[in-house]
């Protein structure tokens, strides 16, 4: 036996049979990610472990949380010069490629997330062994930064699964269950946890043969004609959610596949090539910093044991099982909690179960996973929950003397360390808590719809809410795997406050004469995920009409007469398929292309956009959230603010701020006081 | 059997869902299900928690595929926690009151304080079983190797291999004499010439006296309940307001079809549902300062004729009245369960007959006659529906209901019970 070389980074030892196990175990850090510190032991280890010549080597992580993260993208703000992003791709890739021609079977262990430049790591090893717990977690998620795959990584998942199925992980950048990994090939064996160390021992000693592509999938991927046929394919699907100018790295590797059909090695020049270009454009360094942002609001959550059992993490009671009640509880059954959902009476409870089955389903594939989520959720007519429940969050009309009412009947019953949180997205809870006994225990935690696709919730906190409170709300929210943004309460909070200026401008566009398709594709063009007439008409213009009125009267801000209008005309949007579009029967816009003449000028889109703007300024100055970045999270999380970016003040900070300000004054000039800067500015 | 003895045995609590109309297995929810929804609201309302129980105890008879010891099924997923066992016991239609019965008995042994038993069926799920012939052929095949021998077997199929066994039929005929439940219901008839008019004023009353009891609100047991696909379920869905005794004569004897009086309008319903009662000993009574509905005083169980199985209850009841010092008179209600209104008719006039109270129960004469006006008084299993495993505590949980409503101390709960037994318990109101 030899004794190696101790690495900070790295466990190595050898066993009885010869087999080296190298486990990641990064320094100083929670969790593992290839820093360049990583990166540069590992080559050493290698090299030393190579030289002993063993019988094999397993890769594992000594960490319980997971595998490897993927790359440290803190080291990615350092990075200036596209020469020297390509310096350390080149060198990373090497590094798995001294790996990957070891010349004794290697196996890669992974329990947990694997993701990102770790995934790429694993693809280097000869086998793959994965534990089926649904924690473990594979895939690409680089475009998410604004780049693609950098180690190898789109050479290699393309050679092991095929074009078609690693080029849907690369382009959407989802990661996928082990499961699911098996399925595609990605692994060579799925078992439970106990068993991960034997199969990876059993492979070494086996030797089996690696997994080949069939001749389908290889005719697929592996010629020049059907890859450009299939890139063709690609570019369409990419173009319908990101487009090039803005987010250039999906093209970047739908280019980068389709021209490296023949040599592995020239493909690899050219990966590091493209993501080198990628790294250094505004796009990516926007990217990483909604990644950071993210990562900000992750560790939001402080309150370390609340709600941390596993299998029995709380107990929520929703009061209200409209849309947005029903779906909170659903939502919380999902992430494990157990739910009693109250409505008046059983009629209006019964639809919110129908929309939780639907919710379950597509989450829980295994037959006793879905069963159990079932056995969370319990309709509760008669409030049996109030007593038991940790946090009560209540959902009913948006009507202060109506949830008072509630509030005071509840109160008694609560236990005595129960959070009472409303889902109100308009009244301020310091109105809401002054019937309150306790008025400390009121917190805001306030969702946006559709609850399982929007990661954003804002924690409001009133004046008298206490401090433990909103810890243990930010918390909660963690726990239902939400993005907490804590916010002040006053008319609006942040997020639906700095969106009515941008659609009440959309509808003064539209009386103007501006075509509703124009106006859309104005703000996607910006890069908006939806034009604001479509969302106004998903929203509700009912809805919209009526928080518009509550925050006009507070912010004077005059309601559009073509608002109510459309609302007396019953025109409610989306819902009853008539808004501002008229909708087909699968509730789809009937829009006409041909109502756009032209490009829409910018002039259109700085008009809705610089509202944006103007309000961020005035939330700031108000302090509703805590600082810019928090901000540009709540936009980008909330609302979808064009991610690329990076949020409406750092896109501010990007086009300069005495221009655009200029611009604002010469906007309220030609359009009145609604453009007057806030005294922010 | 002896008269039980030992620790008081309380009922601080039940529930109970509607029963509901029997249908195709894809509709219909499983027996666990019914189980689950029911107790549910049960416990929600205890200031104990349910892992602080001692034992859950489930009566069922036809258990699903997915539910071996459904009681353990059913505990585990109502967050009873691992720690607290649960276990299954079959009578046939008793299996609902011997789980109270069993209960009944850990708690006065002293050996238990708190103990949720009940009873649960899905008529809908009676399993649809291969003959034997499949089985061996699928056997087989399996077997077979070489795709010549497979080959020559897929050759030997026979459609009739095809020809399913319906469970709920084979599970409602008593393998010993031949005969289906109908049948021994005819059986009485013919022994205590009933007649169809009779049996069908006895369905009609049934109804009125169902409904008569929901409009008052005296169905408080019955706990709403939901399924996945966004429909509430509130009341038993066997009442006919428009039944009449006009429209049952309409109706073709279903057992001995030519000849015979015993029609589905007069027999009970095949309906799905779960019953559920909360027993409890004095000290967790006083621990968590319980509300209590009654005792439960004794229990007997009996053997008869398996031809007569309808008779059950008077082989049971006789004895347990009689140990107790009481009698069909001092008693102040009786629920006894309708499989067949000739079986409850029977049942009476079994009791008012001298030569058989000498004869079968070694009496010197007559019992006694049961008072119409104490038997049943809101309807019962015709109406009701009788999902099998569950009725036994359905009868004593609304016997306990009857009880406090109209300010009674004593009552009744008997049942008849396929192959020839009799189930009867005896609750106290203080």
């Amino acid at each position: 036996m030899s004794e190696f070389t101790y690495y900070k980074n790295w466990q190595l030892m050898v066993d009885e049979e010869n087999i080296v196990h190298l486990s990641i175990d990064k320094l100083d850090a929670s969790t593992n990610v290839l820093s360049s510190d990583v990166m540069r032991e590992l080559d050493l280890a290698l090299a030393e472990i190579k030289a002993t010549q063993p019988r094999g080597l397993l890769i594992d992580s000594a960490k319980s949380n997971g595998f490897i993260a993927g790359a440290d993208v803190a080291e990615f703000k350092q990075i200036k010069t596209r020469d020297q992003a390509f310096e350390f791709i080149r060198y990373g890739q090497g590094i798995l490629d001294k790996l990957e021609a070891l010349p004794f079977p290697t196996v890669s262990l992974i329990d947990g997330f694997c993701v990102g430049g770790g995934l790429e790591l694993a693809l280097a090893c000869r086998y793959r062994v994965a534990t089926e717990d649904s924690r473990t977690r594979m895939g690409l998620p680089e475009v998410k930064l604004g780049i693609h795959p950098g180690f190898g990584g789109t050479m290699r998942l393309n050679r092991l699964i095929g074009g078609i199925a690693a080029m849907d992980l690369m382009l959407s950048g989802r990661t996928v269950q082990a499961r699911k990994a098996k399925k595609l090939g990605m692994i060579d064996h799925l078992v439970p946890k106990r068993h991960l160390l034997t199969a990876g021992l059993n492979m070494i000693k086996d030797q089996p043969e690696q997994q080949k592509l069939s001749s389908l999938k290889a005719l697929a991927s592996n010629n020049s004609i059907s890859r450009l046929m299939l890139a063709r394919q690609f570019r369409k699907q990419v173009a319908k959610h990101a487009k090039q100018n803005q987010y250039p790295a999906p093209y970047a590797l739908i280019d980068l596949w389709q021209n490296h059909v023949s040599s592995d090695s020239d493909m690899l020049t050219a990966e590091a090539e493209s993501v080198a270009e990628l790294v250094i454009s505004d796009t990516s360094k926007n990217l990483v910093k909604v990644f950071f942002l993210q990562e900000r609001m992750k560790a939001l959550g402080i309150e370390k044991d609340y709600m941390t059992n596993k299998k029995n993490p709380g107990h929520i009671h929703v009061i209200g099982a409209g849309v947005m009640g029903g779906d909170i509880a659903a939502w919380c059954v999902v992430q494990g909690f157990t739910v009693t959902l109250q409505d008046q009476k059983p009629e209006l409870i019964a639809p919110a179960l129908k929309r939780a089955k639907k919710l379950f389903t597509r989450k829980f594939k295994q037959k006793h996973l879905l069963m159990s989520a079932f056995d969370r959720l319990h309709p509760d007519h008669n409030g049996l929950g109030i007593e038991k429940a940790d946090i009560v969050i209540e959902a009913i009309v948006e009507d202060i003397d109506i949830k008072q009412d509630l509030y005071k009947a509840i109160e008694p019953r609560l236990k005595a360390d129960a959070i009472l949180a409303t889902n109100t997205s308009s009244i301020e809870l310091e109105a809401l808590s002054s019937c309150l006994k306790n008025p400390q225990r009121l917190v805001g935690i306030h969702f946006f719809n559709p609850i399982p696709k929007m990661q954003l919730v804002e924690v409001v906190s009133g004046e008298n809410t206490e401090q433990k409170t909103i810890d243990r709300a930010i918390t909660f929210v963690r726990r239902i795997d939400r993005l907490p943004l804590p916010v002040k309460s006053s008319p609006g909070f942040l997020v639906n406050r700095i969106l009515m200026p941008y659609l009440l401008e959309a509808v003064e566009l539209l009386v103007e004469g501006n075509s509703a398709e124009t106006i859309d594709q104005a703000a996607t063009d910006f890069g908006m995920p939806m034009g604001p007439i479509t969302l106004a008409d998903t929203v509700g213009l009912d809805i919209c009409l009526s928080v518009a009125t509550i925050l006009g009267e507070k912010m004077h801000i005059s309601v559009p007469e073509k608002l109510q209008q459309m609302v007396k005309q019953n025109r409610l949007g989306k819902k009853n398929r008539k808004g501002f579009y008229d909708y087909d029967d699968k509730g789809n816009p009937i829009k006409t292309p041909g109502n756009i003449k032209e490009r829409p000028t910018a002039l259109l889109a700085d008009r809705m956009v610089l509202r944006i703007l103007n309000e961020s300024m005035a939330c700031l100055r108000e302090g509703i959230v805590e600082d810019t970045e928090l901000l540009d999270a709540g936009m980008v999380f909330g609302t979808g603010f064009a991610p690329f970016t990076g949020g409406p003040m750092n896109y501010l900070n990007h086009r300069g701020r005495e221009a655009t300000l200029q611009r604002l004054k010469d906007l309220e000039e030609t359009h009145g006081s609604r453009f007057k800067p806030d005294p922010a500015w | 059997m002896k008269k039980m003895s030992g620790h008081s045995v309380f009922v601080v609590d039940g529930s109970r869902s509607p029963y509901l109309k029997s249908t195709s297995p894809k509709h219909a929810m499983l027996a666990s299900e019914l189980a689950i929804k029911s107790a549910y609201p049960l416990l929600a309302r205890q200031p104990f928690s349910p892992e602080e129980l001692d034992e859950v105890i489930l009566g069922c008879t036809m258990a699903g595929p997915d539910e071996a010891n459904i009681a353990r099924v059913v505990s585990l997923r109502l967050g009873c926690g691992k720690n607290v066992p649960a276990w299954t016991v079959q009578r046939n239609c008793g299996s609902g009151m011997q789980a109270l019965d069993s209960a009944a008995r850990n708690i006065a042994s002293g050996r238990a304080d708190l103990i949720m038993a009940g009873g649960a069926e899905s008529m809908s799920h009676g399993p649809l079983l291969f003959p034997p012939n499949m089985t061996d052929w699928l056997g087989n095949l399996a077997k077979a190797k070489t795709p010549q021998a497979k080959a020559k077997i897929l050759a030997s199929f026979k459609p009739a291999n095809l020809k399913p066994i319906i469970g709920l039929l084979r599970g409602l005929t008593d393998p010993t004499v031949g005969l289906n439940m109908g049948h021994t219901a005819e059986i009485l008839a013919d022994k205590f010439t009933i007649s169809r008019q009779e049996m069908d004023e006895f369905a009609v009353a049934s109804h009125q006296k169902l409904l008569a009891a929901h409009e008052a609100g005296r169905l408080s047991e019955i706990e709403t309940i939901y399924d996945w696909e966004g429909h509430v379920y509130h009341h038993d869905e066997g009442a006919r307001a428009d039944s009449s005794v006009g429209r049952l004569a309409k109706l073709k004897p279903v057992f001995d079809k030519k000849f015979g009086m015993v029609t589905p309008g007069n027999s009970s319903q095949i309906t799905d549902g779960a019953a559920w009662l909360m027993l409890a000993s004095e000290s967790a009574v006083k621990k968590h300062q319980l509300n209590v509905m009654g005792r439960i005083t004794d229990c007997e169980w009996a053997g008869n004729e398996p031809r007569e199985m309808g008779l059950g209850p008077v082989h049971a009841s006789t004895p347990l009245l009689q140990r107790n010092k009481l009698n069909l008179d001092s008693i102040d209600f009786i629920e006894l369960n309708e499989a067949f209104a000739a079986q409850v008719i029977g049942c009476c006039r079994a009791w008012a007959s001298d030569d058989y109270c000498k004869t079968e129960l070694g009496l010197k004469s007559a019992f006694g006659e049961v008072d119409p006006s104490k038997l049943n008084v809101d309807g019962g299993a015709i109406s009701v529906g009788h999902p099998v495993g569950s009725s036994g505590a359905r009868i004593v949980l609304h016997l306990l209901h009857t009880l406090e409503q109209r300010n009674a101390t004593s009552g009744l709960a008997t049942l008849c019970i396929g192959g020839g037994q009799g189930g009867a318990m005896l609750v106290e109101r203080s």
